[in-house]
């Protein structure tokens, strides 16, 4: 999917109206009551809310591993909702990195080779070693994941996220398996990316203190945005507490 | 580092994780396939080498037996349209005496040419070397009588030929493919050891038997094109003043009929009995990889996630299944190609081959590969499928927890009779009825396949036991070298220690209806015989009415002919008559095709009143050898068969010719049937080791962690029983059929003994596997077991 050199300047994401309804009739679930929300390009975006307040299932869409009920979401100026399974495939494997609360390593490869699964078929992959130097894992590239600590193998989903250089990076509680200090380090590297590498990061939390560390945060409840609050100073990961 | 992409890295080390799965599932594969190129295989290779054989040593297209044709007639013979070469030869019967055997042995005496090979019927010199034209007392002997009596070159024996005894020295030893088989006058199956073929010099044996400057046996070679009917007609014309008894084609040859039946049961055996194995094998391979694959929905949900494509996601996937297959498949394919050149070895030696010529059926590797591929895309498009509805969000999640809300209604009742594991036993299988009903339905077919290979076990038996003890209830066969006078009978039942004697008449017949024919034999009994007897279908003595004739239910089939139909018999010897007779029952016969007919209405209808050509016995044990010794010396007496010696050939030729294959195929079943047992509970191991680990965590015993997965194999099995007996019923009913020929029928065995037997083979495999699951569920690490996503 070839995306114009103009469109960098227009928003990341824009939504409106977006609703996701699980199930039917009395057991229906409304995941997502009606959102409209705009992220630009290049900002470190936190989402929070309890559980089952819709955050997941906004990245989940987002993320083109989903699909809405109602409502559209664009991502700089392509409609997702009206994309089909194969262009979302194209979507998610060029302009998307995942990062999952458990990981989700390849039990039977080693570090490198799950960086490697991405940069295969991404367009313009980093150097599978650089991306784990730059999560500060190029020692450690040929361990398993079962060789490796819950924030080393969460460092490494990070380094299979960014390997791609996507233009967009979505987190799903990637500290939620982790130790403070774990947690900080990984947020940092979040960081890193965002400032260095210029990509658009989406991370969903339930810690509000990881909001400090955001351009943007956007309050989720009920499956709608309480509040969006944009940080005029922003702290550095290090410097977060929960 | 290597050129392998990732997620070929991926399936390489996945294949090692599931090795054991995978090699269970790759070894039945690959004896489905085994067998398959081994049977095919074997049966090729039987019928190029006979090809072979008979092209080499240039093997007659017809026979023409005559009581005495002088020489001339041999022109008059080659003179008809369609015929390119004759041989007349001497042919003459014989006894032979061996030190320590009361009973003589019989032999079939055969002309030599006086110069060079023969141009018809050439014999394969094994050992030794022809005996010396200008010696009337130098023979060869059939290597298989030699071996089987411990003879050879150098020794001596004594025969009676044409009543004169006569001593030989034994000079070769040869064989022939005149005498792949060799049975004795009036007997249904082969004995190397009962029955000899001497060689020697034609002008000796045309002396012993009075044929110099004659003829009694005709051997002609077709030209290629030519019409055999029309060719035999116009022999017989030649021949019938001289006392012609009827010229056949090679097909009613004796020894190109049995190997003839041989390789056609096993081509039968080839056709059907493979595909069997090779269905239960494709059906496990397909039950497996769906369960396989629905243990990797998550990691098929990650993939997609990074952006892999329905089909590059499927494509591995698939690597995964077809590298199983067509592991097995060439595992088999090789096994099959070493089973079947050792087992060609082993037919060689039996049917006494000089030379082999090894020959694979190429379009057995074909179907073995197509099937085991087939099977195993087969088995992962269905659940893929299924996986890639999911948007790759729900494929991401860990699976919600099964529902088991709907099946508490019986919950009070469990409660009182069951305690917690009790519970998620039955839950579990009342929440997923379908993947318990898949494990049981594959149970089932293994089951299937053992009962239906040891019903064919059990067949073999029965064949014998009621041919030998129903039908058969006498001790000795005497057969006489013509027909006499029933005066004889009176001699034999005056012998002491002659308890009973029954009377048969045997008339060489061609039997024809419609299109169909069989030559064989009517044999002529007494209404209500008592010794020998047909049976009907419940094997109750049939009586022989004074007009029509009894055919067996194989003979029946062979000419189509139902009671009502009326056959034509064309009798080949005295004054050959042709007679219309009508079929008025048909006999269960396990043995051979025999017909059946009231023996004074058959001598009647001879105009042959009182004839009998043998005569059955039952004999006092303690006076047997004075018995035989007594009947050897009577005159025009053949031979005398002991039934313990026929039903010993019987057997032996069961258990080594295509027969054998049954105890081969056992084993394969045995081996299936465990394997599909052990990967069900693999199987089911696999897809609980997270539950079984947590409650092992939350305070289970070891026992009664290995309850719910062993009592979940348990119920499983439990229910595959019935259904293995239903549809081994099927299996036996293909099986018996696979192994019936014209020789010998192999009747459909289903009974507890078979079935007790796979369900107890079942059970077996079912501890056995279940100890095996348990050794490894005792030892697993319970930490990493919860942290490891399968």
């Amino acid at each position: 999917m070839a995306i114009s050199p103009t469109a960098v300047s227009l928003p990341c994401f824009r939504t409106a109206g977006l609703t996701k309804t699980y199930g039917e009739g009395e057991a229906a679930v409304h995941a997502l009551r009606g959102v409209d929300l705009v992220v630009p390009s290049g900002e470190l975006v936190v989402l929070l809310g309890a559980s089952g307040s819709g955050k997941s299932t906004l990245l989940n869409i987002l993320g083109g591993l989903d699909s809405a009920s109602t409502g559209t979401a664009h991502f700089r100026d392509r409609e997702l909702t009206a994309m089909s399974g194969n262009e979302l495939t194209r979507y998610r494997r060029d302009h998307v990195g995942f990062v999952f609360q458990f990981y989700n390593l390849m039990p039977s490869l080693t570090a490198e080779e799950n960086v490697e699964l991405v940069t295969e078929i991404a367009s313009h992959p980093m150097d599978p070693g650089a991306a784990l130097d730059l999560v500060g894992l190029g020692e450690r590239r040929h361990h398993f994941p079962a060789q490796l600590s819950g924030g080393e193998q969460q460092r490494v989903a990070i380094a299979r996220a960014v390997a791609k250089q996507p233009d967009v990076m979505f987190c799903d509680e990637p500290t939620g398996a982790l130790d403070s200090t774990t947690g900080r380090a990984v947020l940092k590297v979040l960081q890193d990316v965002n400032e260095t590498l210029g990509t658009t990061v989406l991370m969903v939390t339930h810690a509000a203190s990881t909001a400090a560390m955001a351009h943007r945060v956007i309050r989720f409840a009920d499956g709608t945005i309480r509040d969006v609050e944009v940080n005029e100073t922003r702290r550095s990961a290090e410097e977060i507490v929960w | 580092m290597s050129t392998l992409s990732p997620l070929d890295r991926k399936l390489l080390r996945d294949l090692w994780r599931i090795k054991g799965q995978a090699t269970a599932i790759g070894v039945v594969i690959a004896l489905g396939v085994l067998m398959l190129v081994m049977m095919t295989g074997l049966v090729n290779t039987l019928e190029e080498t006979r090809q072979a054989y008979y092209d080499r040593y240039r093997l007659a297209d017809a026979f023409a037996p005559v009581a005495r044709a002088p020489d001339r007639m041999l022109e008059r013979l080659e003179d008809i349209p369609g015929v390119a070469v004759v041989v007349g030869r001497v042919t003459g019967a014989a006894l032979i005496d061996l030190p320590g055997e009361v009973i003589p042995v019989r032999a079939q005496a055969v002309s030599l040419p006086a110069h060079g090979p023969a141009r018809l019927n050439d014999i394969y010199l094994a050992e030794g070397r022809l005996p010396d034209p200008d010696r009337a007392d130098e023979i060869l002997l059939l290597k298989g009588f030699a071996d089987a009596r411990a003879l050879s070159p150098g020794d001596t024996l004594s025969a009676t030929m044409n009543g004169a005894r006569r001593s030989f020295r034994v000079m070769g030893l040869a064989q022939s493919p005149e005498f792949l088989y060799t049975t004795a006058p009036g007997e249904i199956v082969p004995d190397d050891a009962r029955f000899a073929v001497i060689w020697m010099n034609h002008d000796a044996l045309a002396a012993a038997y009075d044929m110099r400057g004659a003829f009694n046996e005709a051997l002609i070679g077709l030209e290629r094109g030519a019409s055999e009917p029309a060719v035999l007609d116009a022999i017989d014309r030649v021949l019938e003043p001289v006392g012609g008894l009827g010229a056949y084609g090679l097909v009613d040859q004796a020894s190109n009929f049995f190997i003839t039946e041989e390789i056609k049961g096993g081509r039968k055996n080839a056709v059907a009995v493979p595909p069997l194995f090779l269905g239960v094998s494709a059906f496990l391979l397909y039950i497996v990889i769906q369960r396989i694959v629905q243990a990797e929905r998550e990691q098929i949900g990650l993939l997609k996630a990074f952006g892999y494509s329905n089909w590059e996601v499927s494509s591995h996937y698939l690597k995964l299944m077809l590298a199983i297959a067509i592991g097995g498949a060439i595992i088999g394919s090789l096994g099959g190609i070493a089973a079947g050149r050792a087992m060609a070895g082993v037919y060689q030696d039996y049917y006494k081959f000089p030379f082999l010529v090894f020959q694979l059926d190429p379009r057995s590797f074909v179907t073995g590969f197509l099937i085991s591929v087939l099977a195993a895309s087969a088995g992962g498009f269905g659940v893929l499928r299924q996986v890639f509805r999911l948007t790759p969000a729900v494929a991401m999640r860990p699976p919600a927890p099964a529902d088991y809300s709907r099946t508490t209604s019986a919950d009070g009742l469990w409660k009182r009779l069951l305690d917690q594991p009790g519970r998620m036993v039955l839950r579990r299988i009342q929440r997923q009825p379908g993947r318990m009903a898949g494990g049981a339905l594959g149970i089932a077919t293994g089951m299937a396949l053992s009962v239906g290979m040891i019903g064919v076990q059990s067949g073999f038996g029965t064949t014998l036991d009621l041919t030998f003890t129903v039908l058969d209830r006498s001790d000795a066969q005497v057969t006489f070298t013509e027909a006499k006078s029933d005066k004889v009978i009176y001699e034999l039942g005056r012998l002491p220690g002659v308890l009973q004697v029954e009377p048969v008449r045997y008339v060489p017949v061609l039997l024809r209806h419609g299109f169909h024919s069989h030559r064989g034999a009517i044999n002529g009994l007494l209404a209500s015989p008592e010794l020998n007897r047909a049976l009907d279908d419940q094997q109750r003595a049939l009586t022989l009415p004074d007009e029509g004739i009894v055919l067996s239910t194989t003979l029946a089939r062979v000419l189509q002919a139902e009671v009502g139909d009326t056959i034509t018999a064309e009798v080949r010897e005295g004054r050959r008559p042709v007679l219309q007779i009508p079929v008025v029952a048909v006999a269960d016969s396990l043995l051979g095709s025999p017909a059946y007919m009231n023996m004074r209405a058959l001598n009647r209808t001879l105009k042959e009143p009182d004839r009998v050509s043998g005569a059955f016995l039952r004999i006092d044990s303690a006076a047997q050898a004075t018995v035989f010794e007594t009947i050897k010396d009577m005159p025009g007496v053949a031979g005398i068969a002991l039934k313990a010696d026929m039903r010993a050939s019987i057997q032996r030729m069961m258990d080594s010719g295509m027969g054998m294959m049954r105890f081969i195929m056992l084993g394969i079943a045995g081996i299936v049937t465990f394997g599909i047992v052990y990967n069900s509970a693999r199987i089911a191991y696999a897809e609980r080791l997270r539950d079984l680990a947590s409650l092992r965590v939350i305070g289970f015993s070891r026992g009664e962690t290995a309850f719910v997965l062993l009592g979940e194999l348990g119920l499983v099995t439990l229910a595959a029983l019935p259904l293995g007996a239903v549809m081994g019923y099927g299996m036996a009913a293909a099986v018996s059929a696979a192994f019936s020929t014209e020789v010998y029928s192999i009747p459909l065995m289903f009974d507890a003994h078979s079935v007790g037997s796979a369900a107890l083979a079942v059970l077996i495999a079912s501890v056995i596997s279940g100890w095996l699951v348990k050794r490894d569920l005792d030892r697993i690490e319970l930490v990493s077991a919860l942290k490891t996503r399968e």
